[in-house]
């Protein structure tokens, strides 16, 4: 390989790099302040994207001037951030305190809001950029040409962290970002006034977001997906980082940078692996990234949230599980849609019970459990299109697949807590995405596989409905059995207290690992009975946004019961399917039905259930 | 016969020397207390034999086997009980679950996927319960009790391993002084009728010398005096430091129950 050609991998990995350290800067130094992971980061960006190409070209309309060019980017950065400032005022503020979890599903609410404005705004088709007017040309590098504009990206990333720098330590306003990020009660405790600061670093990371969309322009057109895609990397280089540390975002934004672009001439179909690598290696040896610092306990909710007392089924539970068990066989009287609706039913609640065992009993908030989900339902297909296998086999291996890849996940994302085990889960569920997603020669890549149907004697949908009732709920009883069973009760011990779980001989690490493990089996078994429900696996099945569905299911059951997730899965997904067909704009009314549950009805349905039972007749 | 015995332990903090060379010993049935101000390194000390802390050098031994730099888990199963300065308890258990949980963690049974926790152990923690007196209150949530109810509750849980050793950071912090009087007491009576050795630090001078058979002055990392209560509270070194004037009279008021 000659070394030019080499050289020319480098310049590009460093202005990836540099595009990636701008937008990573912004989301780092808002978790620093707020505490909160702000999944909206990734929208700031697409929103810059956006404005960018809507104001650039109106400006370069009046002067084809490199100056126009810049003034029109560094509007729409300033635009974003005063939408990262109404994003404060309006939502943030309402939730500082409520548990991360409800943090997370509430920025995620406003990705969905915002995905459903910009095709408002925008419409459906990618809208390619203008490019920057005195930096169209090539450079030649030791005879490669090499486009100037990358050229210049390089430099900014280096820029913004120098400004950033200046910033933070040459003015009132840094100082007091650095000395939040280190203690934020301290910072409260000596009377500085909290509002304006967490509204001011609200402004600069949605203005570095949206800057880093803006720069994008003349290499990539905006489009509706940039947002999910970009938070992903920019999480990982957070966590790489260690999340609050600036300087930490800009070495991993280099380390990866760099990796993706030599990574792309050894294993071409595979950099994103090489990435998940180099972030397991990094958080084996330093947990908390590299230059992070550990999370403090201290300050936490005084009562776990989650599963309090898992407690016995009372009458009415009992009566109300009857009748729903009775209905759901029944379902085959009324009519076929009914049937498919109610198998649908029966998988998801298996899916979202399997996620609350985790995040109600065991306190692990997974934000990617869709992973284990869609790789059961793989797990399966493929058995069955590719080796031509039926379908009893592929059922037992699809719990086995699910297993085996949270397995391997969960000993890596046990060995972190809270927010940071959040952010792992859902960058090892994007790994997997990606995986299914690129690999096109085994898994069908985009389109996925179609022919997944189950073997003869299942064939009708009755029968197949009455194979998933039997699989998911013996699953269902057994999941809440393990909840009433030492297993569970450890894991509810080590979330309530790890010190002292640690301190009467318990090995948590282990026990949290195989819950974990647990859990994915299960989810693994739902998505092969999904699988063979649609006759088909395609990578949304993998997706965030699947995992915000079974955690807006768990969240609109509630978390705190056994068999609430249950009724959340039957609530949710009968919704959807309701709506669905009838409004153009599903991911609105999802996002907004999000921040309403999280703001109003944190408790869900299963809370509202015993509230009333609790009042007085 | 002796217990525990720590040789040498040292633990350095970036440019600081937090504990420097510690040695003692500790014999079955006896109440060693580590006192000193703030900062002394009792703390550091303390999580160094507890497993919460690796030592930079030293060893500590538990009843003659190698036991340094073991997590506390490990320590568990080997008989070292704790507490900790601020109780830790199981906030969504009850009373009787906290208890039971332990229970289930010293049998090895935290594992089992099929059998129903709620019934297991119970009478085994029923009867840890009621010998720290909080039988009665066995059913309610352990977040309803009071600081010192939820204290004893925590000895009950660490009792539950059957340990041979007690490690107890500050017992009675946090404490109204009737209580504080009462759970020492307590953790006397069962210390020594069942021979389990006692470490603990404190600042309540009358907690200190009313219960420790031995003490050990911690300044400033090392260890400057050690001996029975009356010949700490001569020493005009440890009066210097670190009793002065009330701590010397409240040393001097509190009286050791005579025991055999």
């Amino acid at each position: 390989m000659e070394w030019s050609f080499l050289l020319v991998q480098a310049l590009s990995g460093l202005a990836s790099a540099s595009s990636l350290f701008v937008i990573a800067s912004g989301l780092t130094i808002v978790f620093g302040v707020t505490r909160i992971v702000n999944f909206a980061h990734g929208s700031f960006y697409m929103l810059g994207a956006y404005l960018a190409v809507t104001i650039v070209p109106w400006l370069l309309e009046f002067d084809r001037s490199p100056t126009l060019f810049f003034v029109g980017v560094l509007a729409s950065a300033l635009v974003v951030g005063l939408l990262g400032v109404a994003m404060e005022m309006l939502l943030l503020r309402r939730i500082y305190r409520v548990p991360e979890l409800f943090q997370l599903l509430a920025t995620f609410g406003v990705v969905l809001i915002v995905q459903d404005l910009v095709q408002l705004a925008w419409g459906p088709m990618d809208i390619p950029g203008p490019r920057a007017p005195g930096l169209r040309h090539g450079v030649t590098i030791l005879d490669q040409r090499f486009p100037a504009y990358e050229l210049f990206l390089i430099v900014v990333g280096p820029a913004v962290l120098a400004l950033l720098w200046l910033l933070m330590h040459r003015t009132r306003f840094g100082v007091l970002i650095r000395a939040a990020t280190q203690d934020r009660e301290m910072v409260g405790a000596l009377g500085v006034n909290q509002a304006m600061l967490f509204t001011g670093t609200l402004f600069l990371g949605a203005a570095l977001a949206g800057l880093g969309g803006a720069l994008q322009i003349p290499r990539i057109s905006a489009n509706a997906h940039m947002d999910l895609s970009v938070i992903t990397e920019a999480f990982v280089v957070t966590v790489i980082g260690g999340m609050g540390s600036v300087p930490g975002a800009f070495i991993a934004a280099l380390l990866i940078g760099l990796l993706q672009a030599f990574g792309v001439l050894i294993f071409p179909k595979i950099t994103l692996v090489l990435v998940f690598l180099l972030m397991a290696a990094v958080l084996v040896v330093k947990p908390w990234g590299l230059l992070g610092r550990p999370e403090a306990a201290a300050g936490r909710a005084v009562l776990p949230e989650g599963i309090l007392d898992p407690g016995r089924m009372d009458w009415a539970g009992k009566v109300l599980a009857v009748v729903a068990l009775a209905v759901m066989l029944a379902l085959p009287l009324i009519d076929a849609y009914a049937v498919k609706v109610g198998t649908e039913v029966l998988i998801f609640a298996l899916a979202a019970v399997s996620l609350n065992f985790l995040v109600g009993n065991g306190g692990i908030v997974s934000f990617g459990h869709a992973a284990y989900f869609g790789l059961g339902a793989y797990g399966a297909g493929l058995l069955v299109v590719k080796a031509g296998l039926p379908m009893e086999p592929a059922l037992i291996a699809a719990p086995i697949a699910g297993g085996l890849a949270a397995a391997l996940f969960g000993f890596f994302v046990v060995r972190l807590s809270g927010i940071y085990l959040a952010m792992l889960t859902m960058a090892f569920a994007q790994i997997a995405y990606a995986v299914v997603f690129q690999w096109v020669e085994v898994t069908g890549g985009d389109n996925g596989l179609v022919g997944v149907w189950p073997s003869h004697w299942a064939a009708s949908r009755e029968v197949y409905h009455y194979l998933t009732a039997v699989l998911t709920l013996a699953a269902i009883v057994f999941l809440r059995r393990v909840i009433h069973a030492p297993f569970g009760a450890t894991l509810r011990a080590a979330r309530d207290s790890a010190q002292r779980a640690d301190a009467i001989g318990i090995d948590v690490r282990m026990h949290r690992w195989l819950g974990f493990t647990l859990a994915g089996a299960a989810a693994g078994l739902a998505g092969g009975l999904y699988a063979f429900s649609k006759g088909s696996i395609d990578p949304t099945l993998l997706g965030i946004p699947m995992s915000v569905d079974f955690l807006s299911m768990i969240l609109l059951g509630g978390i705190q019961s056994v068999l609430g997730p249950v009724a959340g899965a039957a609530a949710f997904h009968s919704l959807k399917d309701f709506f669905l067909p009838l409004t153009d704009h599903w991911r609105l009314l999802l996002g907004l039905s999000i921040i309403a549950m999280v703001l109003v009805f944190p408790r869900g349905l299963a809370g509202a259930f015993a509230s009333l039972r609790r009042r007085p007749a | 016969m002796t217990l525990l015995a720590v040789e040498g332990l040292t633990k350095r903090f970036g440019g600081v020397l937090a504990a420097k060379s510690v040695s003692f010993a500790l014999d079955e049935g006896e109440m060693l207390a580590i006192i000193g101000p703030n900062g002394a390194g009792k703390s550091t000390t303390f999580n160094m034999v507890g497993g919460q802390l690796r030592p930079d050098g030293g060893s500590v031994m538990l009843a003659g086997k190698d036991v340094t730099g073991l997590p506390s888990r490990a320590l568990c199963r080997m008989g070292v009980g704790r507490t900790f300065q601020v109780a830790q308890t199981f906030l969504s258990f009850s009373v009787l679950g906290n208890v039971q949980m332990a229970l289930l963690a010293h049998h090895g049974q935290t594992r089992q996927l099929l059998s129903d926790a709620a019934v297991m152990h119970r009478d085994a923690a029923l009867a840890l319960l009621d010998r720290v007196g909080m039988a009665a209150q066995a059913g309610r949530p352990i977040g309803e009790l009071a600081y010192g109810d939820v204290k004893r509750v925590e000895l009950a849980i660490a009792l539950a391993a059957a340990p041979r050793l007690l490690l107890m950071d500050e017992p009675t912090a946090g404490m109204a002084p009737s209580e504080r009087t009462a759970l020492m007491a307590l953790v006397a009576g069962i210390a020594r009728a069942e021979r389990i050795g006692v470490l603990f630090t404190e600042h309540d001078m009358d907690a200190v010398f009313a219960h420790a058979d031995r003490i050990l002055v911690l300044v400033r990392g090392e260890i400057i005096a050690r001996g029975s209560p009356e010949e700490v509270r001569a020493d005009p070194e440890v009066q210097r430091v670190y009793l002065g004037h009330s701590g010397t009279r409240a040393a001097g008021r509190a009286r050791r129950p005579v025991h055999g």
